[in-house]
C-alpha cells in the first residue's frame, strides 16, 4: 500500500505541474467512445486569490478548448482488452482534440469504469493528548484506519476521508484546528484490479502523455450529474455506460459506495444484433433511432427495414416490427436494472434520508428508460445530464459525456484523498530523544 | 457484391453509415505534437530562416573579392541615385543682403554648382555663412527647382568704435560690422573710443539719445576703465557721466545748462562721478580770473 501511496502522491505533484501550466487533458475511456477534452486553466481566478472552491461550483476558472471524441476499440467491460488498439484510440482522440486547441498537452487525467471496483468503509481512532487537531494529526488518523483485506493484486484507487469526529462531535468536514481528545474518521476506500490500473497507465503512457491521476467514473460521473442537494442529502447515480454500468452513492457531499455492473449498452445492441442477425453496426444504429422499452400498439405497424448486403433479395429486404426490437431490449435493460437494484440493496441504500436515483450515461437514453427504472429502481427516478461547462461543445453535452465532465470538476477541485496529507513521520526517534532528554533532566 | 436485381429506391435501406475513424500512426501523431511544442515552431519558422539566411549572407561575404564587387556595386547605385536631375541644385540664391554682403557670403560659402543635394552640407553652409561678421542670422535651404536658399539678415551699423589706428563698423548690440576706411566716410554715425566700448554700445546710443540738446557739440564717446563713459564735447570739454545710472546724471548736467549756460563757459571738464556734487574743472586762465575776482591772489602785472 505504501508503494501506491507514493504513485499517487507522484500524480498529484504531476496534477499541480499541469496546473502550473494551465492546460490539462480529460481522458474517458469507455467501452463505447473515447473522449478527450483539454481543459484551460485560468491564472486569473488563481491570482484573485477565491478562497475554497469558488462562483459556479468552481467552473468559472476553467475552460474547455478542445474536444474529441472516438469510437472505442479494444475495450470491453470498461477494460483494456486489447492494447494496441486501444492505443490507437486514444492517439486518435488526443491528436483531435490538439488540433482543435492547437495546444500541447502532456498530462491527462483519466477515467474508466472496469476493474470490478469495491467499496469499503474504515474507520480510524487516534487519542489527541489534548490541544489542537493539526494536519499531522489528520495524516494520523487517516494511518490508523484499519485496512481490510483487499485480496490479491488489487490495489486502491480513492481513498477519500468521509466523515471526522471529535469527541461526541461527528459530521465535521475539516477538523483543523480545534481542541478534541480523541479524532475518529471515517474513510470510504474504494480498491480496484491493480491489473487494469496498470495496462490504462501503460497505453496512457505510449501517447507521451503522462498520468497526472486516474478516478473511478463511477465517482466522477456523480460529481457531474448529482445536483448539489442530491449530493447532500443522499442519491444515487447510475451510469449506463456501453460496457458497464457504474453505481455511486453519494451522501453529505462524498461518494460512500460505488459499485459496477458488467453489463450497459452493448451488450443490448449485441442481443438485437444476435435476435436479429444483422451485423452489430445495423442493430446500434437499430437501437438508437427506433429502440425503446415500453411497446405500445402502433408499435406493432412500425415496421424497421434492417437491411443487408448478402445478395439475397429475401435475406436484405427483411424488416422487423418496432415491437419486436422493444421486446429483446427490454429483457436485457431489466436485468441490468435489477443487477443495479441489487448493488444498492447490498450497499444499504433503501435507508438513506432522500431516495434519489439519476440515470445517466449514453444508454440511459433509450425512450422509456425512466419509468421503467421507476418501476425497478423505486419511485424517485430522474434522468441526469451533466453540469453545464464553459466552453464544452454541444454536442459533447449529452448525459454520454457526464464522466467527461465530471472529470473537469475533479481536475479543478479534486477531493482530498488520503495521500493528500504528509506521509506520517515515524514517531519513534522523537520519542526516544524525549525520553532521553527527560531521563537527562530527572538525573542530573 | 453487386445486387442481381435493382432494389426500388424507396424500399432500399440506407447503408449502415459507420463515421471513418482512422488512426493517426505514432509518427505523425509524435510529429503534430512536436509542432505544437512553442519552443519548436518558433526554431522552425523564426530560428531556421534567419540562421539561414545570415549564413548564406556569411558565405557571400566571406570572399574579399565577391564583397569589394558588392560594396562597388551599391555605392555606384547610390552615386546613381544621388546624381540625378531631380537631386541637382543649380542656384544658389542669396536673399535679405546688400550686395557687397551677398558676394561676400558667396565666396564665404564657396560651393560649385551644381552639386547634388545629397552632397550639400547645409549645416556646415550656414556656419560659414554665420561666422561673417556682418551677418547676424542666416537661413540655408533647399527649395524645389535645384534652388540653394540662403536668407541672411544683415547687422546694421550704428556706431563707429575707434579701436587703437582702427575704425570699426559697430552694431547695437555692439558686434563689429565691418572695418572703415575714414572717418568721414560715415560721419552720420556717432564715434565711440576706448576699449570695450563696443560691449556697452546699448548705453552709448542711449545716452547719445538723451543728450540731444547737445548732439551739435558732440565729437563722440570715451570708455573709460571699461565701467563708465565720458563725453567729450568740441572745445575739449568732457562730461564724465558716472558708472551708475548715467542717463540720469546726463540729464542733470542738460539741466544745469540750461539754467546756467554751463556749457558755454570755460570749463575743462564737468564731473558727474559723484552724484550730489558735479565737480567743474575750470581752465587755468579762468581760474586765476576767478581767484582775482574774489581778491583772493592780486592781480599780477604782465612785466612784458
Amino acid at each position: 500500500m505504501s508503494d501506491l501511496y507514493h504513485s499517487q502522491r507522484a500524480m498529484r505533484d504531476m496534477r499541480k505541474a499541469a496546473l502550473q501550466r494551465g492546460v490539462i487533458a480529460i481522458l474517458d475511456i469507455g467501452s463505447s467512445k473515447i473522449a478527450c477534452l483539454f481543459l484551460k486553466f485560468d491564472e486569473s481566478a488563481r491570482a484573485r486569490g477565491i478562497d475554497g472552491v469558488g462562483p459556479m461550483a468552481g467552473q468559472s476558472n476553467f475552460k474547455v478548448i478542445g474536444a474529441a471524441t472516438t469510437r472505442s476499440r479494444g475495450v470491453r467491460f470498461g477494460e483494456i482488452s486489447m492494447m494496441t488498439e486501444t492505443e490507437r484510440a486514444i492517439r486518435t482522440a488526443v491528436q483531435a482534440a490538439q488540433k482543435m486547441a492547437n495546444v500541447r498537452v502532456d498530462h491527462a487525467i483519466v477515467t474508466f469504469s472496469g476493474g470490478e471496483p469495491r467499496s469499503y468503509g474504515l474507520a480510524g481512532q487516534i487519542d489527541m493528548q489534548g490541544g489542537e487537531v493539526s494536519e499531522q494529526d489528520v495524516a494520523r488518523v487517516l494511518a490508523a484506519c484499519d485496512v481490510p483485506p483487499l485480496g490479491d493484486g488489487r490495489e486502491v484507487l480513492h481513498a477519500q476521508p468521509v466523515n471526522f469526529a471529535l469527541d461526541h462531535r461527528s459530521g465535521l468536514a475539516d477538523p483543523r484546528g480545534q481542541a478534541g481528545g480523541t479524532l475518529a474518521c471515517d474513510m470510504h476506500l474504494l480498491s480496484i484490479d491493480a491489473d487494469v490500473v496498470r495496462n490504462v497507465l501503460y497505453c496512457v503512457g505510449r501517447c507521451d502523455l503522462e498520468v497526472a491521476g486516474i478516478a473511478s467514473s463511477a465517482y466522477v460521473s456523480g460529481v457531474a450529474s448529482l445536483v448539489e442537494d442530491e449530493q447532500e442529502l443522499g442519491a444515487a447515480c447510475i451510469d449506463m455506460g456501453g460496457g458497464s454500468t457504474s453505481v455511486s452513492i453519494f451522501m453529505k457531499k462524498h461518494m460512500i459506495f460505488a459499485d459496477s455492473v458488467r453489463m450497459g449498452g452493448d451488450h443490448v445492441t449485441r442481443d438485437i444484433s444476435k435476435g436479429l442477425s444483422v451485423p452489430m453496426a445495423v442493430a446500434e444504429r437499430m437501437k438508437t433511432k427506433h429502440g425503446g422499452v415500453v411497446a405500445t400498439s402502433m408499435d406493432d405497424r412500425e415496421m424497421i427495414d434492417m437491411g443487408g448486403d448478402s445478395g439475397d433479395y429475401e435475406h436484405d429486404m427483411r424488416q422487423v416490427s418496432r415491437t419486436e426490437l422493444i421486446g429483446i431490449m427490454r429483457p436485457r435493460v431489466e436485468e441490468i436494472l435489477e443487477e443495479t437494484r441489487a448493488c444498492l440493496d447490498a450497499a444499504g441504500f433503501d435507508s438513506l434520508p432522500s431516495r434519489q436515483i439519476v440515470l445517466t450515461g449514453g444508454s440511459s437514453q433509450i425512450p422509456g428508460l425512466d419509468d421503467l427504472a421507476a418501476r425497478i429502481l423505486g419511485q424517485r427516478v430522474r434522468m441526469g445530464r451533466p453540469l453545464r461547462v464553459q466552453g464544452l461543445p454541444q454536442a459533447a453535452t449529452g448525459p454520454a459525456f457526464s464522466s467527461a465532465v465530471g472529470l473537469c470538476l475533479f481536475a479543478a477541485n479534486p477531493q482530498d484523498e488520503w495521500w493528500d496529507f504528509e506521509a506520517l513521520h515515524s514517531p519513534y526517534p522523537a520519542r526516544s530523544l524525549r525520553r532521553a532528554v527527560r531521563w537527562l533532566r530527572d538525573n542530573w | 457484391m453487386q445486387s442481381v436485381i435493382r432494389r426500388p429506391r424507396h424500399i432500399r435501406p440506407a447503408a449502415p453509415y459507420t463515421r471513418r475513424d482512422p488512426a493517426p500512426s505514432r509518427l505523425q501523431y509524435r510529429w503534430q505534437r512536436l509542432w505544437l511544442t512553442p519552443f519548436w515552431r518558433f526554431a522552425i519558422r523564426v530560428l531556421l530562416p534567419f540562421a539561414l539566411l545570415a549564413g548564406i549572407a556569411a558565405l557571400v561575404w566571406s570572399d574579399p573579392l565577391r564583397a569589394g564587387a558588392i560594396k562597388a556595386h551599391v555605392s555606384a547605385m547610390q552615386e546613381a541615385v544621388q546624381n540625378r536631375q531631380e537631386f541637382l541644385t543649380t542656384t544658389l540664391s542669396i536673399e535679405g543682403a546688400s550686395p557687397d554682403l551677398a558676394d561676400a557670403v558667396r565666396k564665404k560659402l564657396n560651393v560649385t554648382l551644381p552639386m547634388s543635394s545629397f552632397d550639400l552640407d547645409l549645416a556646415a553652409l550656414r556656419t560659414a555663412a554665420q561666422s561673417l561678421p556682418a551677418v547676424a542670422e542666416a537661413q540655408v535651404q533647399i527649395r524645389s527647382g535645384g534652388v540653394l536658399r540662403v536668407q541672411i539678415t544683415e547687422r546694421i551699423p550704428v556706431l563707429v568704435w575707434r579701436k587703437g589706428e582702427h575704425l570699426i563698423l559697430v552694431d547695437s548690440e555692439g558686434h563689429p560690422v565691418a572695418g572703415l576706411h575714414a572717418r568721414s566716410d560715415r560721419a552720420d554715425l556717432p564715434l565711440i573710443a576706448g576699449q570695450g566700448a563696443n560691449e556697452a554700445a546699448g548705453e552709448a546710443l542711449d545716452i547719445l539719445a538723451t543728450a540731444g540738446p547737445i548732439a551739435g557739440r558732440i565729437q563722440g564717446l570715451v570708455r573709460m576703465g571699461q565701467r563708465r563713459w565720458d563725453i567729450v564735447l568740441d572745445y575739449g570739454q568732457r562730461l564724465m557721466l558716472p558708472a551708475e545710472n548715467p542717463i540720469a546724471a546726463l540729464d542733470r548736467a542738460l539741466a544745469l545748462d540750461q539754467a546756467e549756460r554751463l556749457f558755454d563757459r570755460d570749463i575743462l571738464a564737468i564731473d558727474l562721478r559723484y552724484g550730489p556734487r558735479p565737480v567743474l574743472r575750470l581752465a587755468p586762465y579762468a581760474l586765476t580770473k576767478r581767484q582775482e575776482s574774489l581778491g583772493l591772489i592780486k592781480p599780477v602785472e604782465s612785466s612784458l
